[in-house]
């Protein structure tokens, strides 16, 4: 317990001055875009040259560009992250409000990637170089290629044109008033195909990661010694092979959130999910600066925070890993 | 075997290097096959593959060529994705090179700051470029690169903290070299095997990633692209789902045909020095 405290309590601190740089970095990338939330403004709502000049000084964008930044990261310390121009509310607020849409969709997609992934690759790892190993090689391989935003457009025409099993987007029937878990049921149905467009590419991911693991673990010393006691197969391929290739897949997992999260963008645009990346595609369209500052922070501490629990879950998952040793 | 020999005889590298031939072949030959405007109207509207020969695709909402559009797009997505991964790997190099080499307090610095491109998703990174410098082919390849050199720039740095150890660095350092010369005349060239080794996995997600930012309508305007003509084909998905699915497959086999290869290429290498 103490191990995991420790590395908890250094990684934290790596994590701030990670988040700091950020921060900067994306303000003042951001700075540098041509016009501000006042010109956004104007042309959404009108104004002359005094209102301009108004809301510059009133919004605090006639000060220097290092005193907005100070003003910036004293806000932020407060958790607060502005006024969004496009939606008239606090960032914080539309940002906790499309959130959870993307969490869930995260989540799925990762529940259905990992379980799947892994337990197609122990099938393929269980006989390598049988027919079903190659088989699910090169499908993977296929599958791995294929962009998600494109699939989920198939997906749509069959699934949802075609066949019209499952809704064509969004995350719920509109104005239908379910409450309970008729509407977690209605979720899950607009989940479905949303789900499998993000999510397949890294089912393939981890396919092929356990299954080059399990090549690995097949030679080494211990797996001979487990087939010399005579165990079955299917005992030393769960309880020795596959259970030793699982573990980098745990790392992986922290790794791909980034990804996910921006893979996650495509497809809420594809199937009108209201979540934060559908949000960052409206914030640049908008050319809301601020909000897109705001989400774009809300994802860097999201995969922060996902890594560290990664890495506290690797401790006690790997008692080799140990808190002595210095990460970079 | 010599390693040409051995790449020839694993079919998955094969098929992948016809693939790639075939993208390339389609890219170079299309101001040829297709000389004007490929954005220019070329038919009716929407008509469905296979009934006209002088438009064997057919055509979009527009009445636009779909095959010189697909040609043209694979010029835009081999060039962006090219150019996309040859800046990260030389970044990346560069960056890990440094780090491994100085170590101390540049080290640290350096690598803070790789975590902190790390910890942003880096298609959010590439929305965010694109939008405040605008979208021409150079940027886009630049906005991809932003989110894609920290991979290599890992890989470097530990290669380098196990060379900087050897006798001939050492060597360097006695004769006085310049730590910076040592640094990229010695070790660099030694490290760059397993960096050069990830650059078909590079090059895949720099075009992933450009059809996806093109798809959201953040392409260079003036060009074709693979992830356009889907997004363009979207708005009739009902009635012309082809429009979508053909650039789709084409950008499936491209990416398909850059990994097999790029395997293909680091499986026989290797296998060569692992009996050197």
């Amino acid at each position: 317990m103490t191990r995991a405290l420790t590395l908890l309590r250094r990684r934290l601190v790596g994590s701030i001055f990670v988040l700091l740089i950020v921060v900067v970095g994306t303000f003042l990338l951001l700075e540098a875009a041509p016009g501000d939330a006042v010109d956004a403004y104007i042309v959404s709502t009108g104004g002359d040259a005094g209102m301009i000049e108004l809301l510059r000084h009133r919004w605090g964008l006639d000060q220097s560009e290092l005193t907005r930044l100070a003003n910036y990261l004293w806000a932020l310390l407060h958790l607060d992250l502005g006024q969004s121009v496009t939606f008239s509310r606090p960032i914080r607020d539309v940002i906790l409000e499309r959130l959870p849409n993307t969490l869930l969709l995260m989540v799925s997609a990762t529940a259905l990637s990992f379980g799947l992934g892994s337990a197609l690759g122990i099938y393929a790892g269980a006989r390598p170089g049988s027919f079903r190993d190659r088989f699910l090689s090169i499908g993977s391989l296929a599958l791995y290629a294929v962009p998600g935003f494109w699939l989920g457009l198939v997906l749509i025409v069959v699934f949802a044109v075609d066949l019209r099993w499952l809704p064509i987007g969004g995350i719920e029937t509109l104005a239908s008033d379910k409450t309970g878990l008729d509407r977690a049921a209605d979720i899950a149905v607009h989940l479905v195909l949303p789900v499998s467009a993000l999510g397949f590419i890294y089912l393939a991911l981890y396919l092929r990661m356990m299954r080059a693991g399990m090549a690995e673990v097949w030679r080494l010393d211990f797996v001979l010694a487990a087939r010399a006691k005579g165990l079955s197969r299917r005992r030393i391929v769960l309880a020795h092979v596959a259970r030793n290739a699982l573990l980098p897949l745990v790392t992986m997992l922290g790794l791909q959130s980034a990804q996910m999260l921006g893979g996650s963008v495509v497809i809420e645009s594809v199937f009108s999910v209201p979540g934060l990346g559908r949000l960052a595609q409206e914030a640049v369209a908008a050319r809301d600066t601020p909000l897109l500052l705001g989400i774009i922070l809300t994802s860097a501490v999201l995969v922060i925070v996902i890594n560290l629990a990664v890495d506290i879950a690797y401790a006690f998952l790997d008692p080799r890993v140990g808190a002595g040793e210095a990460g970079a | 075997m010599s390693p040409l020999r051995r790449f020839l005889r694993t079919p998955e590298a094969v098929a992948g290097a016809i693939l790639l031939a075939v993208l390339i072949a389609m890219a170079l030959s299309a101001p040829l096959l297709f000389p004007g405007d490929p954005q220019a109207i070329a038919g009716p509207a929407l008509l469905s593959p296979f009934q006209d020969w002088s438009l064997p695709l057919g055509t979009d909402r527009l009445g636009r060529n779909v095959l010189a559009e697909l040609f043209h797009g694979a010029r835009t997505s081999l060039a962006v994705g090219l150019a996309a991964a040859a800046a990260a790997l030389v970044v990346g190099a560069v960056v890990g090179t440094l780090a491994g080499f100085a170590g101390g307090l540049v080290d640290e610095v350096l690598m803070r700051i790789t975590d902190a491109f790390q910890t942003v998703p880096s298609f959010l990174l590439a929305l965010a470029f694109v939008s405040v410098v605008g979208s021409s082919l150079g940027i886009v390849a630049i906005a991809i690169a932003l989110g894609t050199w920290t991979g290599p720039a890992r890989v470097a740095r530990a290669e380098v903290l196990s060379i900087r150890e050897r006798d001939y660095v050492a060597g360097a350092r006695v004769i006085g070299m310049h730590p910076l010369v040592i640094a990229f005349r010695e070790v660099l060239p030694n490290a760059l095997p397993p960096v050069l080794a990830m650059s078909s996995v590079i090059v895949a997600a720099a075009i992933l990633t450009e059809a996806a930012l093109s798809f959201l309508g953040l392409g260079d305007p003036n060009r074709v692209t693979w992830g356009g003509m889907i997004a363009e084909g979207r708005a009739v998905l009902r009635t012309a789902p082809f429009l979508s699915i053909v650039p789709g497959i084409a950008l499936v086999l491209t990416v398909l045909g850059v990994y097999l290869a790029g395997e293909g290429i680091v499986e026989t290498t290797a296998v060569r020095r692992g009996l050197s």
